[in-house]
């Protein structure tokens, strides 16, 4: 049932030092809303697990991209029309810029968050397989000071992960290592925009001398948080890329994975496409290893 | 928050709609849209979905396309908003406007604002958008009646200027 807004509160109290400090003082209490596109969806359901809830939609100390030598720093509240039409992203960073782009359509990219993807933790997010692939960190900040973590294995099981009820999410780093490797990435949905993954794929690759120098793949909705298939990449790392491989790979994925049935597919369905999406980005990086 | 924290009653919140500015007195997580059609009077903006799915609620805040049906009352405090009903200038037609009508760009209407306004966000991005760009632009609007064909084409007319 819609829920009634006069059973909500709602707060903007403008800084993050006082969004920190109304978290820090009721834990758990204040639910952070930033650009409402997946929390305002769970309050027209009936569905927020809380009835306080703390704006933090425009904080100046979350937005904004900082290129570094090294790293390229982009702050939670970056919006999706953010990403996708920063330079350096689209240039360095593919994955990330296509997730944003496939992700609902320009309203919502005008709306939804980066830091709000990771927070809401759908294992169908579109932006955390590259994030996985990207070897991304996270910048968590609360009344008590700021903390780098990795985000491989931030998301610890459906809808959990690795962050206290009083912090935030402030950065998302990305090393700019990966500029000169084949990155590849697919979603299947039912259609192009406005749609959730069925399976979403993001991967990495580089090839010296006809071998895999070094790989990386992640997937997205085949399992209760999105995944990186470490185990194939240690089989594939080293190897030419031949046709038994990437059937050996296309079999490894069935093992990998734990897809469910739900609204928008099925388990079945989910493990061929994996398969055939770790396959096709084999075949295309064998590809990319010829041009260069 | 003291004693009354579950029921925190009404504030106040002051915003620009189509040039003028606006006070209301709303609960904080009233939805935009809400906030237009009830409190504003300002009916051009549809429901569709209530979900962000369908674009039909779509409006320009601070020159960016949104959904209202996904934005609380409280996050427009101090906002600049541009509905359907901002864009005519009385009778006079913008040239996107008589392109709808002049390519057939709408049957039953509901969806009409919300194309039109994402429409002239793509315009403003894009003057001169090829189909691709046009597609992805509206792919956030969603029509039941027209096929999409003469919405398309409706942009493409008034992208080529021939509706002024």
């Amino acid at each position: 049932m819609r829920s009634d807004p006069v059973d909500f509160a709602l707060r903007a109290p403008g800084t993050l030092e006082l969004v920190l400090s109304m978290l820090a003082s009721e834990p758990g209490t204040w639910l952070p809303i930033s650009g409402g596109t997946d929390v305002m969806v769970q309050y027209a359901a009936g569905k927020l697990s809380s009835r306080q809830l703390v704006s933090i939609w425009n904080l100046a100390e979350l937005r904004g991209i900082e290129v570094l030598p090294d790293e390229i720093r982009i702050g939670a509240g970056c919006t999706y029309t953010e990403l996708r039409e920063h330079e350096v992203i689209s240039r360095e960073f593919p994955l990330l810029a296509r997730a944003a782009r496939w992700t609902g359509g320009v309203a919502n990219q005008n709306r939804g968050t980066l830091g709000g993807n990771i927070a809401n933790a759908s294992p169908g997010a579109d932006s955390l397989p590259a994030l996985l692939a990207y070897e991304a960190e996270l910048v968590l900040v609360s009344v008590r000071g700021e903390r780098r973590i990795s985000y491989v294995g931030f998301h610890t099981g459906y809808k959990k992960m690795r962050m206290e009820l009083d912090e935030l999410i402030r950065v998302v780093s990305l090393p700019r290592r990966f500029s000169g490797y084949f990155q590849y990435s697919r979603k299947v949905g039912a259609r192009n925009a406005q749609a959730i993954s069925k399976v979403c794929l993001a991967a990495l690759g580089r090839i010296r001398d006809g071998f895999m120098e070094d790989v990386r793949i992640s997937l997205g909705s085949v399992a209760p948080v999105p995944i990186r298939l470490t185990d194939i990449e240690q089989i594939l790392k080293g190897r030419r890329i031949e046709p038994a491989l990437v059937d050996l790979a296309k079999m490894k994925v069935a093992t990998a994975i734990r897809p469910i049935d739900d609204i928008r597919s099925n388990a079945r369905y989910r493990a061929a496409v994996a398969a055939n999406l770790v396959a096709e980005f084999l075949t295309q990086l064998v590809n990319s290893g010829t041009l260069a | 928050m003291i004693g009354n924290s579950k029921r925190p009653g009404k504030c106040e919140v002051s915003l620009t709609v189509n040039g003028e500015p606006k006070t209301v007195r709303v609960y904080p997580m009233e939805r935009l849209l809400d906030v237009l059609r009830l409190e504003l009077g300002l009916t051009g903006t549809k429901e569709g979905c209530g979900e962000g799915e369908c674009g039909s609620c779509s409006v320009v805040m601070d020159g960016k396309l949104v959904n209202s049906c996904l934005i609380p009352a409280l996050q427009v405090a101090g906002a600049t908003l541009t509905t359907i009903e901002g864009l005519a200038l009385g009778p006079r037609l913008t040239a996107l406007q008589a392109a709808f009508l002049k390519c057939g760009g709408a049957q039953c209407g509901i969806c009409t604002p919300g194309m039109i306004l994402a429409s002239r966000q793509l315009l403003d991005k894009k003057p001169k958008p090829t189909l691709e760009e046009i597609r992805e632009g509206l792919s956030g609007n969603l029509c039941r009646c027209t096929g999409y064909m003469q919405i398309f084409e409706a942009v493409m007319e008034a992208a080529s200027g021939n509706s002024q």
